[in-house]
């Protein structure tokens, strides 16, 4: 649905966005992952063709997006980061304005209008002026902004920063409803919101893809190496250390600060064995009382810190 | 077309949603009636020549204020974006915020109209010139309005976007008045430049095709010169 190839956007001598190339499918919910700063603002705003691309090239379903700018405009819809709406109008004089642009007549307009007022859940709001509502209920009037005319595609910058948790998760709601028939390509700094609502995600750092793949794909591959927390009471710290740092397959193993005299232990653990078995049977010789043992694998948070990390 | 139209309406609204519309015509109106009707009495012609040869020097100071906000609180609160993102083409965003701007200076015209009538009931008023004079008031008005559409281009500050706009339509207004200074050739592409000379020509009650094409060729640069502003924003 979406091809890019080779974008590239400088700001005078500043490279923004460096040769990134990506394809989005029909009917997947794409995640643009990155530190501040990475170029995901950039890259969505090329995509929108907001901003010209210095080079490389974009082009959105069977259009391209130099020749072809006003009909991609018209499957697109695009919701900029902290959604900038004009303040002094009311909500239904806004979506109605929008619907005017979008050449939708007069009598259909209106019901569409109430269509995305309840699912967006600004019905209560739709005789307020926009500068006067709550970043959360502006953030709602500018996704049905972006959902006006139901388009192929719908890219979102940033929808949820500024939101309290619940209004989070019913974003997340939304964009998942709309993600099962349509195309959604949305930015994000919080992890788990990529984890948890994309299909598939792409990690930017420095204006450059460090990664892309499904978002189960990208921990396996990744991710591969584990840690075993374990915790124990009526222990020595020095001794658990010696006993335990010679079972095979143990690399590595961290003392946490002590919680109420207890040992607590961080092993990491080589991915091609899995010592649980033969840790758990050391233990079990002792007299020492186990509080807590589990395995986790590295988190897509993890994966993203390793990979941008600075210099 | 009809993306142009739409913007116009909704920027025409949009002024009176604001106070800057009452604000500015409020000033407009006391201004204008306030050094019109002063030397009036004294005068004692019934005729509107003291109003319309105020005109342009006011409308220098009013037309920027009326069209600072266009481009420049788009700029800056970010609305630009959610605009040029959804399918319309830069040229109507231009002409339909500048279709906007005319109409509201020709919407704060419309009171002064009981000054003719006012004066029609004081003595023989000549309707020629009040028609032309009017006529010329929209020319100006649009000159006026794509000079101050393109200040507001240039800049996400709108007052910047006000002065620049005043710099321009002031010397535009002036320019032949430092003419005698210059030789006599500069001195005739300085009274050719100027706008009060033309828009006086028109408000004599003669229309003649050089002062409207004087009128179309500074409001087609002025539009111009947005669309390039605009171009070099990407």
């Amino acid at each position: 649905m979406i091809r890019v190839e080779n974008l590239t956007k400088y700001y005078d001598d500043v490279c923004a966005v460096d040769q990134i190339s990506f394809n989005v499918r029909k009917g997947e919910i794409l995640g643009l992952l990155g530190p501040n700063g990475a170029g995901k603002t950039t890259t969505l705003r090329m995509l929108t063709g907001f901003l010209k691309p210095s080079s490389g090239r974009i082009q959105v379903g069977d259009y391209s997006i130099e020749d072809q700018l006003l009909e991609i405009k018209k499957i697109l819809g695009y919701l900029p980061e902290s959604a900038p709406l004009y303040h002094d109008m009311l909500v239904l004089d806004y979506l109605q304005y929008v619907a005017d642009l979008r050449g939708m007549p007069t009598p259909l307009n209106l019901d569409r209008i109430r269509e995305l007022g309840d699912l967006c859940g600004i019905n209560e709001v739709m005789h307020q002026p926009i500068g006067e509502l709550s970043k959360g209920y502006r953030q709602r009037v500018g996704l049905a902004h972006a959902m006006m005319n139901d388009p192929e595609i719908l890219v979102l910058d940033e929808p949820t920063s500024g939101l309290d948790p619940n209004q989070i998760v019913e974003i997340r709601e939304i964009i998942r409803r709309i993600g099962k028939a349509k195309t959604v390509v949305f930015s994000t700094h919080i992890l788990s919101e990529a984890e948890a609502t994309c299909d598939r995600v792409i990690i930017i750092h420095r204006g450059k893809v460090v990664a892309d793949s499904s978002t189960a794909r990208l921990q396996d591959t990744l991710g591969g190496q584990t840690q075993i927390h374990v915790t124990l009471a009526d222990a020595e710290a020095a001794a658990v250390q010696q006993e335990l740092a010679a079972v095979a397959g143990v690399t590595q193993l961290g003392l946490i600060e002590p919680v109420g005299g207890a040992v607590r232990l961080v092993l990491t653990c080589d991915p091609s064995c899995d010592p649980r078995a033969a840790i758990y049977h050391r233990i079990r010789r002792t007299n020492w009382t186990l509080l807590e043992f589990h395995q986790e694998t590295l988190k897509l948070e993890d994966i993203f810190r390793e990979l941008t990390k600075e210099g | 077309m009809r993306h142009a139209l739409c913007i116009g309406r909704k920027e025409f609204n949009a002024y009176f949603t604001s106070p800057i519309a009452y604000i500015v015509i409020a000033i407009f109106l006391l201004v204008t009636g306030w050094f019109f009707f002063s030397t009036f009495f004294l005068l004692n012609q019934a005729s509107l020549r003291n109003f319309f040869s105020l005109l342009p020097i006011i409308f220098a100071f009013v037309v920027p204020a009326v069209t600072m906000r266009l481009f420049a609180e788009e700029f800056n609160i970010g609305s630009y974006e959610t605009l040029l993102t959804l399918p319309v083409r830069f040229n109507d965003v231009i002409l339909g915020k500048f279709a906007a701007a005319v109409a509201f200076v020709a919407a704060m015209l419309v009171p002064t109209l009981a000054y003719p009538i006012l004066v029609a009931s004081l003595g023989a008023l000549d309707w020629g010139p009040v028609i032309g004079g009017y006529l010329g008031a929209i020319f100006l008005a649009a000159a006026f309005a794509a000079i101050g559409l393109f200040a507001s281009a240039l800049t996400r500050n709108q007052i910047v976007a006000f002065i620049i706009g005043l710099a321009i339509c002031f010397s535009l207004t002036l320019v032949d008045q430092v003419a005698f200074f210059a030789p006599q050739t500069v001195s005739l592409v300085f009274s050719y430049l100027a706008a009060d000379v033309h828009f006086q020509n028109i408000a004599k009650g003669i229309i003649d095709t050089r002062d409207v094409i004087y009128f179309l060729s500074v409001c087609f640069i002025g539009l111009y010169a947005t669309h390039l502003a605009l171009r070099a924003r990407d």
